[in-house]
Formats: structure tokens, sequence, C-alpha cells
């Protein structure tokens, strides 16, 4: 099962890599989203993969018996879920607003930050 | 089970049963602080004129807790507190070393100076929409960064002081500064994934998160794939970080927010990152990062000459700055490259002044473009001087202490690390440092040369209309309050140095931080 979760993973990370090396803020923007959810699988592969065995201790036990998933690893993706999600929702916003102030969704067009040619400095004293 | 009375349960196998001391809460106090005010200011984030005052007085506040944290951690060594009073390491901890307390008392003031500053560089709009507020959040992450012990909890941190800052940088809605939020955003959130990835995949190796935990297990967890941790984190901090070849997010964008906001996180948040490698790669992971000591030293010499070089090619002072900023990065890897003592004391003494001398140049660079009525660029202007011979003068002052010329501030940490590297026979990374150093000079002084001492040329004339006359305590005072400090620090370093000595003894050692997290001896 987790062998299978890599290859999973896997493609995502590579889905997630290929949109983030496009020049237009949309896909990037759509890799970003696809990363963070690569992420959140792997977190959640590291917590261990079982199938419907409920983490309970029985009677008399200090550990539990059989295999179970480690709850911690889906706590902490709740958490990235959540975090992920506002900066997806922020990213979103910010994308749409350089849409509409720089009119160009190319990242190699955005040059108002960094002019092409800023003035040229004096050559003498 | 309900039926077992409670009286038999030994709970201090499982819960922290006594109360911490009330020193202790000073742990968490800054974190705490700086939500509260967060919170209150943003419920009053209309009413411009209470506001800056209620922040001021937040400010000065975060200032003394911040003190006194690090006077309660000098004298009685790390100090921890665990959240819900779990025994760690399942409860997340907070764990203040000597040298997260420094860092977070530096950056206290950074941010005092800032909030100042912020009331004549942040218009009304700017204050209605959330300037305040926002500057306590991302304290609140940068107070947390430093002081957590809980691996996954720095990534929260990470978090929170990113998406404040995102608030800052497009704090005006220029197209400037959303061209360069834009880039910052993304590349900034790419790094803190990476970030995430190796912390998943250090949950898989260890099943811990509490850093002092993960000391112990990996020095006896034989065959882990510990060096792909080291070169994720390597890689994620050193984007956080501006290193080189990752850098380029830095230049991009920290000259387009509003100058106190340039300030704040030329100062702050680059510094977060290089902490964050320090404790990492040399406190989690020491093995690994001695491996990894040759290619670190590389990134570093990259890292001074990219921003080095690129603060010469610039004619505008903000955006020079912004290289300056990446430079002084640079210098401060040699030290993690090299990690021995003095060299770790070298880097944690350079990080101090830079984030004093980062906040004070971009804040005197805000002053005297206000003062110019434009942008301070050496193609347009000159002979400020003339009609600011204080606040030239004041700048000067600033730009020798970057460049590292005695008697500031900037000089002890770099003659340390250049000894540092002698000592350890990789001279190449001292020359590179003093080579840094000599051309950030001639970076500088070029830009004071021409814009401010140049006696023709366009002159700062009375006829631009936005000129105005800096005010003495919202302009000169913040600015005053870090020049002394820098002046101070160079004149008298004996105290910063030994502090900073005693810090990276303690990244080189943790025992006495791991004894502070786990008083018994381990909780296994």
């Amino acid at each position: 099962m987790e062998a299978l979760m890599s290859v999973l993973i896997g493609i995502f990370f590579v889905v997630a890599i290929y949109l983030m090396l496009s020049k237009h803020i949309i896909r990037i923007l759509l890799g970003v989203a696809i990363l963070g959810n690569a992420v959140n699988l792997l977190i959640f592969t590291t917590g261990r993969i079982v199938h419907a065995v409920p983490p309970i201790v029985p009677e008399g036990y200090d550990v539990p018996q059989e295999m179970t998933a480690n709850p911690l690893p889906q706590a902490l993706i709740l958490t990235a879920i959540v975090i992920s999600f506002s900066f997806f929702a922020f990213l979103l916003v910010l994308a749409f607003r350089a849409y509409q102030e720089l009119e160009t969704d190319d990242t190699d067009e955005m040059r108002v930050a960094e002019p092409e040619n800023p003035p040229v400095p004096p050559l003498g004293y | 089970m309900a039926a077992a009375s409670p009286h038999t349960l030994d709970l201090s196998k499982a819960l922290v049963t006594q109360a911490p001391a009330l020193a202790d809460w000073l742990v968490i106090a800054p974190v705490v602080l700086c939500i509260v005010m967060g919170a209150a200011l943003l419920i009053i984030r209309k009413r411009a004129d209470i506001q800056a005052g209620i922040a001021i007085a937040g400010l000065v506040a975060l200032v003394a807790l911040d003190g006194a944290l690090l006077v309660h951690v000098a004298e009685t060594g790390p100090v921890t507190m665990t959240m819900g009073r779990w025994l760690p390491p399942f409860g997340i901890s907070f764990t203040a070393d000597l040298l997260g307390a420094m860092l977070a008392l530096a950056s206290s003031f950074a941010a005092l100076a800032c909030g100042i500053n912020g009331i004549v560089d942040i218009d009304d709009s700017g204050k209605r929409y959330g300037f305040y507020p926002f500057l306590f959040l991302m304290m609140a992450g940068v107070s947390g960064s430093f002081l957590t012990g809980d691996i996954f909890n720095l990534y929260v941190w990470f978090e929170v002081l990113l998406i404040s800052s995102f608030g800052l940088l497009v704090l005006g809605s220029e197209r400037g500064q959303i061209d360069g939020a834009t880039k910052y955003a993304f590349l900034n959130l790419v790094a803190t994934t990476l970030f995430l990835i190796a912390t998943a995949y250090l949950y898989g190796i260890f099943g811990t998160l509490n850093m002092a935990d993960i000391v112990e297990k990996a020095r006896t967890t034989p065959g882990a794939p510990l060096m792909t941790l080291a070169s994720l984190y390597f890689l994620a901090f050193g984007m956080k970080a501006a290193a080189f070849p990752v850098n380029f997010w830095l230049p991009a964008s920290y000259h387009t927010p509003r100058v106190v906001a340039s300030a704040l996180f030329a100062g702050v948040l680059t510094k977060v990152g290089v902490y964050a490698l320090m404790r990492t790669l040399v406190m989690l992971l020491p093995a690994e990062r001695a491996e990894l000591s040759l290619l670190i030293g590389i990134v570093a010499v990259l890292t001074m000459a990219v921003g080095v070089f690129g603060a010469l090619a610039q004619s505008d002072l903000r955006r020079l700055l912004g290289y300056l900023v990446i430079s002084g990065i640079g210098v401060i890897l040699s030290g993690v490259s090299l990690a021995s003592r003095e060299a770790l004391a070298g880097a944690i003494v350079y990080m101090m002044h830079s984030m004093i001398v980062m906040t004070a140049l971009y804040i005197a660079s805000g002053i005297a473009a206000r003062a110019a009525g434009r942008n301070l660029s050496i193609a347009t202007l000159a002979g400020f001087y003339r009609s600011n011979p204080f606040l030239s003068a004041l700048t000067l002052l600033l730009f020798f202490s970057v460049s590292g010329l005695p008697p500031f501030s900037g000089l002890w940490p770099k003659a340390m690390l250049v000894k540092a590297s002698f000592d350890a026979g990789q001279g190449w990374l001292g020359a590179m440092v003093l080579l840094t150093g000599f051309l950030t000079m001639v970076a500088v002084v070029r830009v004071w040369a021409l814009a401010y001492w140049r006696p023709h040329g366009e002159v700062a004339d009375e006829q631009m209309p936005e000129r105005t006359a800096p005010a003495f305590a919202t302009c000169y005072l913040p600015l005053l309050l870090l020049t002394a400090l820098t002046v101070g620090f160079g004149l008298f370093p004996d105290v910063l140095i030994r502090a900073a000595q005693t810090a990276a003894q303690g990244l080189l050692d943790p025992s006495a931080y791991i004894h502070s997290v786990f008083p018994m001896g381990g909780a296994r």
C-alpha cells in the first residue's frame, strides 16, 4: 500500500513541478496547489497505512495489539491543509490582481518592479 | 475504564504536574503579547488616531519581555515550557536558549524602530488596512520561530510570519508592489513547502517532532537517511534566507513595499531563515552538516559575491540595500559552513548586527526619500548633504557599519569569522568575507559620494512637491536608537561576543537544551 502511495505521490510531485516551471501565473498557481496536496499525502503515508483498524488499546494492555495507523500525521495534515488553503486563497487573489494591474500573467513581462532599462548612473563625479 | 478511580492514576507519567515558575512564563510571553496586540489592533484598525500609540506601547512591552527573557536565559540556561502540560515529546515545547532569546531581542528592537517610523511612513489608509496588526502578527511568527522547541511548530510560525508579511508587502496595492509580491509569495511558499516535506520525512524517520528528542534520536538511529533530511532543510532554509542560487525573490520584491515594511523584512525575515538553518543543521544534524560543509561554504561564497556585485550594479539605494542583505546572508553562511565555536559565534553576532543595521539603513533611506521628495537614486539625486546634513552624517555612520569598519558593530563578527576560517585552514572563506567587506564599502561609499556629497548636478531641489522635513520623534528617534545600538556594540562588544560564544556552544553541545526539555533525563 505504501509503495502504491509513493508512486502516486511521485506523480503528484512531477505534475506540480511541471506546472510550476511554466511562465504563466495561473499554471504556477495550479502547480502550487498540487504540490501542497502531494506533501499532504506524503505526511499521510509516513503515519503508516492500514485498513480500518481502530487505534484502541484493549483493556489490560499498554499498547494497541494490532498495527494501527499513527493519528498524529493526520493532525499535522489537518494543520497543513488549513494553511495551504489560506495561502492558495491569498495567491489566487494576488494573481488576479496582478493580472488586472499588470495586464499579463506571463512572468517574463512582469517587469514593473525591476525595469529592463533602469536609469544610467553618472559616469563621473 | 471510567469506573477506575482517578486517584489511582499516576499523572506524573503523562503530565507536567508542577505549575511552571513565574519567570518561565517569559518563554511564551512575547508570542502571547504579539497575538493579543495583533487581535486588539485589528479591532480598532479604523481608529488611525489611537492605533499608533497603543502599538508602540505594545512594542516597548515586547522589547522589555524579550530583554527579561534574555536575562533569565542567560542566568539559568535554556528554559522550557510545554503546552497543555503533556510531558515532552508529546506536548509542544517552547524552549528558549541563548541564541533564540538574543535574536528575539534584536528583532524586537527592529520592530520597535519600524513601529515608530511607521507613524509617518504609512499613510492613514495603510493604517486602516492593518499595518500595525500585520506588524504584530509577523512579530508573533518571528518570536515563535525563535523560541519554539518543536519542528512542526516552527513550520507553523513560519507560515504565520509569511502570511503577515504578504499583508505588509501589498499594503497600498501599487503596481510595483503587486509585481514584487507575486514573486515573493510564490517562491516563499515553495520554500516553506520544502520545509514541510523535510519535516514529514523527519517524522517518518524518528517518530518525534521535539527538537531535543530529535537530537538524541539522530545520534542513536543507525542507517537513517539523514543526508536527505539535511539537504532538504538546507535547500528550504537557504531559499528562505535568500542564499544563492535561490535568492532571486529578494531583490525582486524588497524594494517594492513601504520602506518600513522593507526595513522589517530586511532586518528580521531572512535572519529567521538562517536561524532555522543553524538550528536544524548545526544542532539537529551535526554529522550531516559536516559532510555538507564544503557545499555550504561554496554557497556562502557565491551568495556573498552575488550580493555585493549586485549592490555595485544598482543605482537605486533601496535596491542596493536588498543586495546587501543577500551578501550579509553569505557572511553568516560562512560561519555555518565552518561551525566551530568561534565561527558560529561570529555568525550569531553578525546576525544581530545585520538585523539592527539593515533595518536602520532602510529607515534612513525612507526618511531621505521623503525629505528629497523622490526615490533615492544616484542617477537623479545629488547634493543631499546640503539640505540634510544630520541625516547624511547618520547614513554615513550606518554605511561604515555595514561595510565593517571600526568602531561599529560590523567589524567584530567579520574579524571573528576571518580568524575562525584561517584557524580551520579554510582561508578562502575568510578572504571572501574580507573582499565582500571591501566591495560593500565601495558600493555604499559610491552612493554617498554621488547622491549625498556631489556638489553639482540636479540638487535635491526645493520645488519638489512632496518634500516633508523629517520630524524628530518619528524619524530620527528610531534611527538614533538603532545607530546607538550599532555604535554601542562596536565600542563595547565584550558582552555580546561572550553571549554569542555561549549560544554557539549551546548549539554545538545541546546537552543543556536537552536537559531543559527532559529534566528527568528522558521521558522514554
